[in-house]
């Protein structure tokens, strides 16, 4: 199966000023810092961290809708065009992209039935009279009545909201859809309600997703692999369900950990490692692995060379110097 | 903090810089002094003498060069109508201005500042719609009509006070009640929407939770923080106490820097025109400057700190 | 039975807004015993926070309060403002969802805690600032000292947070009430702060309420957990048993709707529809118009309080078995 998309050594660095005042000194705020990773036809990669950790930005990355500091983008095996290129433009029919909050993306003054024909005007591939028809046939799917064709975004409620966002992204059936957060701002049974048409929707219309989150339950349901971030690089990929049950990477064991989760009784013993510490700043990147200030395995090694992602088990890519260690499994 | 200081001082600096030649530049392209001055049916001779005497012949530039020069040193050149030099016109007319700017500017800080926190501590309230229709009509009255409107009712019906002229300590009531109506209406409005900008703060609820009597929550809690955004137009209401009187002196005869600045326009007066210019653009900047600096003395957040990981 | 901390009977809450009052609080009954740990669960529009803060008296003047609250027999209803300032801090303390936004930016973190050590026990100078550094040593503060100076902008919302719980420590409560503490934090920090909430409840022996829309976070930290819906309590358990064996068809919408980290994955049950707003809450059941189960009756009668096992109660009409869930019914999928 070919990789719809393949993003290489992705890096993003913006020039701050570390202080306040005209002589503040500058500083690298280094967001997104050598990131890999391949999205296949259909499937949907997972891609989690706490804030700071640049996957926000490596979704922008991917779509070309930032230009990288350095590294490339392959869309179904061509380069990505510059930024706002007429070439750049006509691609975003196959890329498209979903928010955290659904009444900010959508304009307020339009009915909702004009911004999902919208994209259609815009790349201008349907005729006048198909449009309509196209927007219901998508209304449809993504759970919307037809009546809801002539309301304002405001009338509906936040789960219409990210329904009329998703429909106005899928009209010209993209290939890829990057979704960031995009359930998050919504109640537990609504989330349910999104979970399950995105799942419905990639079975029938075979879109792959980049589906960008914290909330790892969530991205355990939707992803098939999942790719876990900190201070701008990937620490650990590999397949979702696995990954969740058996993470390799000390911060992934955290994270795992830190989830809470109703269990019952009968359940095995969850593992708990509990970090001490915030992040440091990715103005501030620690030498080494970034990880080792708050890592409690970490060595002197670690301080000093900066692991890289080698292979660990099926399928699995892990970046840490002491991950093949059996002692560290149990040790907590 | 000092570098921030230095820097801002600079900017200073250049503002009056830059008003200065505006000033120049402007005067001279509006007009010919020496026509004003001199009657339009004055022998030509005697309007180039003038114009000689005066510099006016010169280029431009050597002009404005000559000027900036001597202004450095403080000379700001003489006025035309009397001889005497330009910037000591000026500054004797100042103490008369500040006699009634700032008795004004204690009117509209003591008035509007409580009234604006009353309105906002009981929104919606009778109160609050009284204090706030006062005072859209407070600062959408123009001033001249406001004054004659007081000298009408104070000095014509009621004869309680006299309606120009600055003979005595009663003469300045009127002036001072009229310039402090509009700015205390300002002030009220714009305190009663800091007020209910900071009521409506997480932190604010939070220090009820902890117990904290409403009183000081108000005081030591919303206050501080309403303060922020007030300091700004009190700042502009500082830097105005020299200018800001220009229609009111002139409404009520009141022998201030307003009324000088009025007549020296009118007389293409150039020399002391530019020195008003120059004295009034450099009180509204010490003002900036000041209401800078408060700042970050009452906003941490703006103080020259890194972020703590 | 030992006597109840906090008591809360037929609480109501209601919202005016151009002359039409809407409910938000719908009756609760609700009690929490002296050192225990209650969560309470629910979604957007469930009243969860509204409960307490009419509990403290810190709601805004359009709302009207009704029913009563007590605090070991003090009601706090209608109480007169001296009375609740006491209260406040003292015997019940609260923390909230945004730790950053809820400390005042123009103090620095030192003047805030000595503020509460002033007013609550009293202290001050020397002994306030010594007590400060105490308080922020418990809640794992490290390099107190310094972070006494800082103003909160300059820490992190973890940081800020624990700055909330010492602040709320200062007063010795019989009662926190942390509403959403984690929300607005990473995992990992969240986990932090989760555990130190739980060692400061081993260590003082003080009860909590923990409200959360996060069935996890509320699981993991309490003894009993109880359900709101729509300001409404439809159901109330220990914990174990209501994660089990739910009992009403919204608790077991909920947990269906949950995905799991591990294990199989299955489909999710989606509840269909949405919350209802305060003012258009159906007549009799609230959950009806959403429930898989709901029969005429549902929708015109409000159902009754029915005790389901031990320490365990459902609001509902209908009796649902142990182990039956509303969900897994074919009507049930999405």
């Amino acid at each position: 199966m070919t990789d719809l998309l393949e993003a290489n050594e992705l890096t993003r660095h913006y020039q701050v000023r570390s202080g306040r005042g005209p002589f503040a000194g500058k500083a690298t705020l280094r967001a997104v810092d050598g990131v890999s990773l391949r999205i296949e036809r259909g499937r949907t990669l997972g891609l989690v961290g706490e804030s700071g950790c640049g996957k926000s930005t490596t979704g922008k990355l991917v779509l070309g809708l930032i230009e990288p500091t350095a590294g490339t983008v392959r869309y179904a095996g061509a380069g990505m065009p510059p930024i706002n290129t007429a070439a750049w433009r006509t691609l975003r029919r196959h890329l498209q992209m979903v928010y955290q909050d659904p009444l900010g993306a959508l304009d307020r003054r339009l009915p909702i039935g004009v911004q999902i024909m919208e994209p259609l005007a815009i790349h201008g591939t349907a005729t006048p009279d198909e449009r309509g028809e196209r927007a219901r046939t998508i209304m449809d799917a993504v759970g919307l009545q037809a009546h809801h064709f002539d309301r304002y975004p405001h009338e509906l409620s936040g789960g219409q909201r990210q329904r009329v966002v998703l429909a106005r992204a899928l009209i010209t059936e993209p290939d890829l859809l990057v979704c960031d957060e995009p359930i998050s701002a919504l109640d537990v049974s609504i989330q349910a309600q999104v979970v399950n048409l995105l799942l419905d929707l990639q079975d029938r219309l075979g879109v792959a997703y980049l589906f960008i989150s914290h909330d790892l339950k969530v991205v355990r349901q939707v992803c098939h692999d999942v790719a876990v971030m900190y201070l701008g690089r990937i620490v650990e990929q590999g397949d979702a369900g696995h990954l969740f049950a058996e993470p390799a990477h000390p911060y992934t064991r955290a994270l795992v950990s830190a989830i809470p989760v109703p269990v019952s009784k009968g359940s095995p013993r969850r593992e708990r490692l509990l970090l001490s510490g915030d992040p440091p700043s990715p103005i501030d990147i620690p030498l080494g692995c970034a990880f080792h200030t708050r890592c409690p395995f970490s060595t002197a090694q670690c301080r000093a060379e900066t692991p890289v992602l080698r292979p660990h088990g099926d399928g699995r890519l892990v970046a840490c110097h002491r991950v093949d260690e059996p002692a560290l499994r149990t040790a907590a | 903090m000092l570098v921030f200081a230095a820097s801002r001082l600079l900017r200073a600096g250049l503002t009056i810089l830059f008003v200065m030649t505006f000033a120049f530049v402007v005067l001279r392209l509006s007009g010919d002094p020496a026509l004003l001055i001199m009657s339009v049916d004055a022998p030509p001779e005697a309007i180039k003498a003038f114009r000689h005497a005066w510099g006016l012949d010169q280029p431009i530039w050597d002009q404005y060069v000559s000027y900036i020069g001597h202004a450095m040193v403080g000379d700001f050149g003489k006025s035309m109508r009397d001889g005497r030099s330009a910037i000591q016109l000026v500054l004797e007319r100042v103490p008369a201005t500040l006699a009634i700017t700032l008795p004004a500017l204690a009117l509209k800080l003591g008035i509007g500042i409580p009234a604006g926190i009353y309105a906002a501590l009981h929104r919606n309230s009778f109160a609050d719609r009284l204090t706030m229709a006062v005072s859209v009509a407070g600062f959408t009255m123009p001033s001249f009509v406001l004054a004659l409107l007081l000298v009408l009712v104070f000095s014509v019906n009621l004869g309680w006070l006299p309606a120009s002229g600055a003979d005595s300590a009663t003469n300045a009531i009127l002036p001072i009640v009229t310039l402090g109506a509009a700015g205390a209406a300002i002030m009220a409005r714009f305190t009663r929407s800091a007020m209910l900008e900071v009521l409506g703060q997480p932190y604010i609820r939070a220090a009820s939770a902890k117990g904290v009597a409403w009183h000081r929550v108000i005081l030591r809690h919303a206050l501080p923080n309403a303060a922020i955004p007030t300091v700004t137009i009190i700042g502009f209401m500082i830097g105005s106490v020299v200018a800001g009187a220009v229609v009111v002196e002139s409404v009520f005869a009141w022998p201030g820097i307003g009324r000088l600045l009025v007549s020296a326009v009118a007389n293409r007066d150039l020399a002391v025109v530019q020195a008003l210019l120059m004295v009034i653009a450099a009180s509204m900047v010490m003002a900036n400057f000041t209401v800078d600096m408060a700042y970050g003395w009452l906003d941490p957040r703006v103080r020259r700190t890194m972020v703590r990981s | 039975m030992i006597d109840p901390l906090v008591e809360i009977a037929g609480l109501t809450v209601d919202f005016e807004k151009d002359g039409h009052a809407s409910r938000v609080v719908a009756g609760i009954d609700l009690a929490v015993a002296p050192g225990e740990a209650l969560g309470i669960v629910g979604e957007s529009g469930s009243g969860k926070s509204v409960t307490w803060l009419a509990a403290l008296g810190l709601l805004p003047t359009q709302a009207r309060v009704g029913g009563s609250v007590r605090i070991a027999g003090q009601e706090l209803i209608g109480a007169p403002m001296r009375t609740l300032e006491n209260v406040r801090g003292r015997r019940i303390a609260m923390i909230f969802q945004d730790p950053s936004s809820c400390l005042n930016p123009v103090h620095r973190i030192g003047w805030q805690l000595v503020e509460a050590l002033k007013l609550h026990r009293g202290l001050d100078g020397n002994a306030a600032n010594a007590e400060a550094l105490r308080l922020l040593d418990q809640v794992g503060i490290a390099d107190a000292r310094r972070r006494l100076e800082d103003y909160p902008h300059q820490l992190s919302g973890g940081l800020n947070q624990r700055v909330m719980i010492a602040m709320a420590l200062a007063g010795q409560p019989d009662l926190l009430i942390a509403d959403e503490p984690t929300t607005a934090l990473d995992a990992t920090i969240q986990a932090q702060i989760l555990a130190l909430l739980g060692r400061i409840r081993r260590d003082t022996g003080m009860a909590l309420v923990l409200i959360s829309h996060d069935l996890g976070v509320v699981a993991e930290n309490v003894d009993r957990v109880a359900v709101m819906y729509a300001g409404r309590l439809v159901e109330e358990a220990l914990g174990q048993d209501l994660f089990e064996a739910p009992r009403h068809p919204y608790t077991q919408g909920l947990l269906a709707a949950l995905p799991a980290l591990t294990g199989p994955r299955r489909r999710l049950a989606a509840i269909p529809g949405t919350v209802p707003e305060p003012g258009k809450v159906p007549a009799g059941c609230a959950f009806a118009p959403r429930c898989p189960l709901a029969e005429p009756r549902c929708l015109h009668e409000p159902p009754p309080v029915q005790p389901v096992g031990f320490l365990h109660r459902a609001t509902c009409h209908l009796q649902v078995e142990a182990g039956f869930s509303a969900w897994a019914l074919p009507r049930a999928a999405e």
